[in-house]
């Protein structure tokens, strides 16, 4: 799979992370892609984690989940979620090749964070619709040339 | 293909150590990481079985410094190399930019060279990649056995065996003692770098 994210897409989504994610307590919030790349990070300034390690491993757990799912004939699982004393893990899936990776502590709650992260994943799926609308746009003008 | 954040100024390379199981893939980036210990900022992840071997991989971040601006961070990854473990040595392969392929000079595992060899191009062509495009560098690993009176295959046989269609640079070398480890991972880098500087020009 190959992708494309300008400055102007990146901003966007670390904009919809800080303010929709960050904003409400959330630690660390990565969007990575399912090579364990790390795209887009914001944190809250607090944390020292791992970010490259996370990626790469949180890209292979997903990877281990879906060949699970596929075990008990799902197509996929989209979610997953790891239950820490401090600290916790939400993986979520947006679109095919993406996750949205969300650590936080126990002053937020999980069901709020879930309704967050499906806002998010929606609002990065619009970003990530819109920029393959202008890349279709500039090849459309490039062939017209 | 690599990923490029032109936001961070970043490139983030995958390079993964492929070859037959105990052939010393690990091997290979325990010494990188020990030798380079305190460029790299992150610790080693393993994840192994309890007889020590990898069950899922290895991996590493690698900073090389910056190119034309850009900091260049490699991802160091080995799959796991027995036979039965190919569902997770094709995710690890997912989004490769690079491959060292590890191969046992052991005589004895001549014919398991063939086989992970066979295996890397058919995981490869899964994800529409071609062993004969793709940045690759083969390993003669264990070459130090010859002192222990360990039956080798020759450099000369292995050239024959694994490179005389792919014809991509190979080193002799020694995982345990740190022979030709680095020259192998510089080389993979350089090959690595100059082949996404040609797709993206």
């Amino acid at each position: 799979m190959e992708y494309g994210f300008g400055q102007k897409e990146l901003d966007r989504v670390e904009r919809i992370l800080q303010e929709e994610m960050i904003d409400i307590g959330v630690h660390v919030c990565l969007l990575i892609d399912m090579a364990g790349n790390v795209i887009a990070r914001c944190d809250n300034g607090e944390c020292s984690h791992d970010v490259y390690s996370l990626a790469a491993l949180a890209a292979g757990n997903f990877g281990a989940v879906n060949a699970m799912a596929q075990i008990v004939g799902e197509d996929n699982f989209t979610l997953l979620f790891h239950k820490g004393e401090k600290e916790s893990i939400h993986f979520s899936k947006v679109e095919d090749d993406f996750l949205l990776i969300t650590i936080f502590g126990n002053e937020v709650s999980l069901g709020f964070l879930r309704l967050r992260v499906e806002e998010v994943a929606k609002k990065i799926k619009e970003s990530l619709l819109y920029k393959t609308m202008m890349l279709a746009n500039l090849l459309e003008s490039d062939s017209d040339k | 293909m690599a990923f490029i954040n032109l936001k961070r100024k970043e490139v983030q390379v995958k390079i993964v150590y492929y070859g037959p199981g105990r052939g010393g893939k690990t091997t290979n980036l325990e010494y990188i990481f020990s030798k380079f210990r305190e460029r790299i900022k992150s610790d080693m992840v393993s994840i192994k079985t309890h007889g020590d071997r990898t069950l899922y991989f290895d991996f590493f971040p690698f900073d090389i410094g910056q190119i034309k601006g850009y900091d260049i961070k490699v991802n160091l990854y080995t799959v796991p190399g027995q036979v039965k473990y190919n569902a997770t040595r094709r995710l690890v392969l997912q989004g490769v930019d690079g491959c060292v392929f590890v191969a046992d000079s052991m005589a004895l595992r001549r014919e398991s060279n063939f086989l992970s060899l066979k295996n890397l191009q058919e995981n490869l062509a899964t994800y529409n990649k071609n062993i004969f495009k793709i940045p690759l560098v083969l390993q003669y690993n264990k070459r130090d056995l010859a002192k222990q009176g360990v039956a080798l295959l020759s450099m000369e046989r292995m050239e024959k065996d694994l490179n005389s269609r792919l014809m991509v640079p190979s080193f002799g070398a020694s995982a345990v003692s740190g022979d030709n480890v680095v020259a192998t991972l510089k080389k993979i880098i350089s090959l690595s770098v100059a082949s996404l500087h040609n797709e993206l020009k």
